[in-house]
C-alpha cells in the first residue's frame, strides 16, 4: 500500500514548461500545491559548453525516466511499432532547460482553420479525414495570457502588429497585440543580416523571431552572451528564460509551493463518484499517495495521455477522461523535417550563434497567402538561424561534390565547415483519424507499465506543403547567393518529436474532445490538462509559448473557480 | 589565414617529415600509424590533453612531461592498430594538414567503447574482423598490411554493403565508425581526441567562448582560436567550488 500524505489543494505532474508556469498563480492565490517533477535541480554549472555531451551524447536527457519510457512508433495500425528516440527532458523546469526557446504566439488563424477555410475558400478545402475543428476561443482571448507570459517568464523580440499598428520590423502577420515585447530582439548577425537582405529583395518581410532569451538585465538575470550552446544544453548565465529561473522560484518564494524531485507519478487515483483524489507516486524505493482536491497533470503530451490511459479505474474503466474514447486522439508531431540545406562560397560567421538568433519569414505561413489555387491548407513559417558547432559541421552535407571521407573530403570540410546552413522550416499539422496515440501491446518500461505507442504518419496536405515551402526556401537561399541546394524528403512517419500536440484535446464538444475551454476534464471536474496535448491544431511555430499561456489561463481559472472546482 | 602555429616542439618536425615520406611511401606510412597508436607521435602530444584534463592552470606546459600511462580500455592491440589504419582512410594525414591519427581519434574511441558507447563494442569487435577477414580473403594480408588504395577500396566496399559479417551490415557499421572518427577528431580534448585542437582548427573554428561579442563574430575565422576546452573553465569542472562560480555574471555583450 502507498503510505498517505498529508492533502494539498492542488497537486501537479511536471514541473516543466507548463506545470512551472501554473504553479504561480496558484501559488499567488494563495493555494498550497504540490509539483512532483521525475527529475532534479539543475543549474547553471550543469550546462559546460560540450558539444559531444549535450548534442551528441544527449546527456541533459540521456539517463532519466523519460528514457526509459521512449514511445514506440508506427506509420499505420498494420505495421509493427519500433522503440524511438524521446524528447522529453525530467527535471526542474523541463524541456525549457534545454529548448530553443523560441518563443512565438500562435497567429489567429490557427485558432479558428475550420471556419476560416470554409469561410475563403468553401467546405471541400478541409482536407479528407482530418478530424480538426476551431478552438473554443480565438487568439482574442489568449492574448492577455501571451502578455502575462512575455513579461512574467522574459520574452524578447520585435512586435509586428501593437494595437493595429503594423510594423514592418516584426511579424505583420501576427495578431494584434497589446504592448510591445518587454525586451528588444536577438541581435542580428552577418548571416541574419545576408538573409535578411535577400527576403528583402524578394518583397519579403524578414524580422527575428521571438524568443525566451534575456537581451538586457530582465529581472536579476544578465542578457544573453552569444557563446552558442543553447541547443540541448542550458544557459550558463540564466539568460535562458526557463521556468526553473522565473517562475518556480517565484512560486516558492510564496510559500505555497513545494517541490517533490525525482517523484515518478505512476496512476491518477479516482473515487468511484468520477473525481480524482490525488496521484501514486514512486520515489526512491517507496510508493507514496498524494491527495490533492485537484490534479494538474503537466507531463508532456506522450505521458499526459499515458498516465491518462494507465489509470484506470471502476468510473473509468478505459483510462481516466476516456468514456467517450477520446484520450490519445487528434494527436500530431509537428512537421519540422524536410530541411532545405544550402552551400555558400563564403564563410557565414555561424561559429557563435544560437538556434534563436535567426531570420524569419511568414509570408508562406498559415493562410497569410491566398490558397485558391493550391492544393492544401496552413503553410510554413521558414527559419534561418546561426548556430553551427565543430562536430556537427564535420558532419554536414557533401552536396555531392565529394564522397563522405577521404582526402577530397577532408578538404571539402575545410573549406565549407562554416559555409553551409540548414533551415528549419516548421508547417502546418492537422489531427487525423488513424493518427493515435496508445499504450503498446508489448513494450514496457522498467515498472512494467507499457510505454506509449505512436501510430500516425503524415497526409497529403502535409507533404505539399512540406513541397510549396521548400520552393519558396530554396528561392530565398538562392536569392541570398547560395551555391548549391539539397532538399530532403517530405516526411512519412511521425516519429517522437518535441513538438507533440493532441492526444487530450480542448474543445467544447466533449464527444470529440478530453477538456473543455478551461482545460478541465470534461467527464473529470477536478482534473486539469496542462500542455500542448490540448492543443487542436499545431499552427507553423514553435508550441512552448502557447502552452505556457494556456497554462497560465488554466491556473488562474482554477484560482477563481477555486470553490465550485475543488468541491 | 595560418592557425597551425600553436603546435610545438621538435617532435612535430619529425612527424612532417615521417608523413611526406610516407606520402611517397605507402608501406612506410602504415609503418608511421603503428608507431602514432602507441609510440612516439602518443608521447609527444598527449602531454596536453592530459594536463587540461588535470589542471587547466598548466594547461600551457607540454612537451617535457612524462608519457602518461594510458591503457586499451575496450579494443584489443590488434583491433586498435585496424582502427587506426580505418581511421586513417577517413580523415588522413595528407599535404591539408594533420587529421585523425594527430587528433587522436582511435584513442578517443577506445575510450568511449569503455564509457558512453559500451554498447557498440561488441559491434567494432565484429566488424573490425569482418574488415581483417576480407582483407585477408581479397589481398591475402591484414588490412593493416595493404596500400592505402588497397584499403580504400576495401572500406568503400563495407560502405556500400558489399561486404558482409557486420552489424546491422556494411554501411551500418561504417557510418557508425564515421561517426564516431568525426567525434574523436572534433570533439572537447577532455574526451581524448582533438588532441592539440588539431581537429578544430582544421575547420578554422576559433574555439569555446563563454561569451561572444559583435566584433568576435564579424571576426569569423580570423578570430585567434582560444585552444581551451569547456573543462578550461573551473565553472564547469569537478571540482569546482559553487559558491565560487561567475555564472551569475554576464558581461554585456549584448
Amino acid at each position: 500500500m502507498p503510505k498517505r500524505l498529508a492533502k494539498t489543494d492542488v497537486v501537479i505532474v511536471g514541473m516543466g514548461a507548463a506545470g512551472g508556469v501554473a504553479a504561480l498563480p496558484l501559488t499567488n492565490a494563495g493555494l498550497k500545491v504540490i509539483g512532483l517533477e521525475a527529475g532534479g535541480w539543475l543549474s547553471p554549472r550543469d550546462f559546460a559548453p560540450d558539444e559531444l555531451r549535450n548534442e551528441s551524447r544527449n546527456w541533459p536527457q540521456s539517463v532519466q525516466k523519460a528514457a526509459s519510457e521512449a514511445p514506440t512508433v508506427r506509420a499505420t495500425a498494420s505495421d509493427t511499432a519500433i522503440q524511438g528516440g524521446h524528447p522529453m527532458m525530467n527535471a526542474v523546469g523541463g524541456t525549457t532547460m534545454h529548448y530553443w526557446a523560441q518563443s512565438w504566439r500562435l497567429n489567429p488563424w490557427d485558432f479558428k482553420v475550420v471556419s476560416e477555410t470554409k469561410k475563403r475558400y468553401g467546405e471541400s478545402r478541409i482536407p479528407e479525414d482530418t478530424t480538426v475543428e476551431d478552438w473554443p476561443f480565438g487568439y482574442e482571448e489568449l492574448e492577455p495570457y501571451y502578455d502575462k507570459i512575455e513579461y512574467t517568464v522574459g520574452i524578447s523580440g520585435q512586435a509586428g502588429n501593437v494595437q493595429g499598428k503594423k510594423n514592418t520590423a516584426g511579424n505583420i502577420f501576427e495578431g494584434e497585440r497589446k504592448r510591445e515585447y518587454p525586451m528588444k530582439p536577438l541581435r542580428s548577425s552577418p548571416f541574419t543580416d545576408l538573409m535578411g537582405n535577400a527576403a528583402e529583395s524578394l518583397g519579403w518581410n524578414p524580422f527575428q523571431g521571438p524568443a525566451a532569451i534575456t537581451t538586457e538585465l530582465f529581472d536579476g538575470r544578465p542578457p544573453c552572451q552569444y557563446h552558442g550552446f543553447c541547443n540541448k544544453g542550458g544557459c550558463h548565465v540564466k539568460a535562458k528564460s526557463s521556468t526553473a529561473f522565473t517562475v518556480i522560484p517565484k512560486a516558492v518564494d510564496t510559500g505555497n509551493l513545494e517541490v517533490v524531485t525525482f517523484a515518478r507519478v505512476t496512476r491518477i487515483v479516482t473515487d468511484d463518484s468520477g473525481r480524482v483524489t490525488g496521484v501514486d507516486y514512486i520515489k526512491g524505493s517507496e510508493t507514496f499517495f498524494q491527495p490533492a482536491d485537484v490534479v494538474l497533470l503537466a507531463s508532456y503530451a506522450y505521458e499526459n495521455v499515458r498516465l491518462l490511459q494507465l489509470s484506470t479505474s471502476r468510473a473509468f474503466p478505459n483510462g481516466l477522461a476516456n468514456n467517450a474514447g477520446q484520450v490519445g486522439k487528434h494527436y500530431m508531431t509537428h512537421h519540422q523535417g524536410a530541411p532545405v540545406t544550402a552551400l555558400f562560397d563564403r564563410d557565414l560567421h555561424n561559429w557563435y550563434g544560437l538556434p534563436a538568433q535567426g531570420v524569419a519569414i511568414d509570408e508562406w505561413a498559415d493562410d497569410n497567402f491566398d490558397h485558391s489555387d493550391l492544393d492544401f491548407i496552413g503553410g510554413a513559417n521558414l527559419w534561418v538561424h546561426t548556430d553551427r558547432k565543430p562536430m556537427s559541421a564535420a558532419k554536414m552535407s557533401t552536396f555531392d561534390e565529394t564522397r563522405n571521407w577521404g582526402s577530397d573530403w577532408k578538404a571539402f570540410i575545410m573549406k565549407n565547415a562554416d559555409r553551409t546552413n540548414s533551415s528549419y522550416i516548421q508547417k502546418t499539422t492537422l489531427p487525423y483519424e488513424g493518427n493515435y496515440l496508445d499504450l503498446d501491446p508489448v513494450v514496457k518500461d522498467p515498472l512494467g507499465f507499457p510505454v506509449t505507442r505512436i501510430t500516425a504518419r503524415y497526409r497529403d496536405n502535409e507533404k505539399r506543403i512540406a513541397a510549396f515551402s521548400q520552393e519558396k526556401m530554396e528561392q530565398w537561399y538562392l536569392e541570398a547567393g547560395a551555391i548549391k541546394i539539397v532538399k530532403y524528403g517530405l516526411g512519412n512517419v511521425m516519429g517522437a518529436t518535441t513538438h507533440a500536440y493532441g492526444g487530450t484535446r480542448m474543445g467544447l464538444n466533449s464527444e470529440t474532445n478530453v477538456v473543455d475551454e478551461w482545460g478541465f476534464a470534461h467527464e473529470v471536474p477536478n482534473l486539469g490538462i496542462l500542455g500542448a496535448s490540448v492543443m487542436g491544431s499545431s499552427g507553423s511555430r514553435n508550441p512552448t509559448l502557447t502552452v505556457q499561456a494556456l497554462s497560465w489561463r488554466t491556473a488562474e481559472y482554477l484560482a477563481n473557480n477555486w470553490r465550485s472546482i475543488a468541491g | 589565414m595560418n592557425k597551425k602555429n600553436n603546435r610545438s616542439g621538435s617532435g612535430n618536425n619529425r612527424k612532417s617529415d615521417l608523413l611526406e615520406e610516407s606520402l611517397i611511401n605507402p608501406s612506410r606510412r602504415n609503418l608511421l600509424k603503428g608507431v602514432g597508436l602507441v609510440g612516439a607521435a602518443a608521447v609527444s602530444t598527449i602531454a596536453t590533453s592530459h594536463v587540461i584534463a588535470a589542471d587547466s592552470a598548466n594547461m600551457n606546459s607540454n612537451s617535457n612531461a612524462i608519457a602518461p600511462r594510458e591503457a586499451l580500455e575496450a579494443l584489443t592491440a590488434e583491433e586498435a592498430e585496424t582502427l587506426a589504419a580505418i581511421c586513417d582512410c577517413l580523415i588522413p594525414s595528407d599535404e591539408h594538414g594533420p587529421g585523425a591519427r594527430e587528433a587522436r581519434a582511435v584513442h578517443y574511441i577506445d575510450k568511449s567503447l569503455a564509457s558512453h558507447n559500451s554498447g557498440a563494442r561488441y559491434n567494432y569487435s565484429v566488424g573490425l574482423n569482418a574488415i581483417n577477414e576480407f582483407a585477408r580473403k581479397t589481398r591475402g594480408k591484414s588490412f593493416t598490411e595493404l596500400l592505402l588504395d588497397q584499403q580504400n577500396s576495401i572500406l568503400l566496399a563495407v560502405q556500400t554493403n558489399k561486404v558482409s559479417g557486420f552489424i546491422p551490415n556494411g554501411s551500418g557499421f561504417f557510418n557508425m565508425l564515421r561517426s564516431h572518427t568525426i567525434d574523436g577528431t572534433f570533439c572537447d580534448p577532455y574526451y581524448g581526441g582533438n588532441q592539440d585542437f588539431v581537429g578544430w582548427d582544421m575547420l578554422r573554428y576559433p574555439g569555446i567562448r563563454l561569451g561572444a561579442s559583435e566584433a568576435d563574430v564579424s571576426a569569423g575565422a580570423s578570430l585567434p582560436p582560444n585552444h581551451q576546452s569547456a573543462y578550461d573553465h573551473s565553472t564547469y569542472t569537478k571540482l569546482a567550488d559553487n559558491s565560487l562560480t561567475d555564472t551569475e555574471g554576464g558581461n554585456g555583450y549584448a
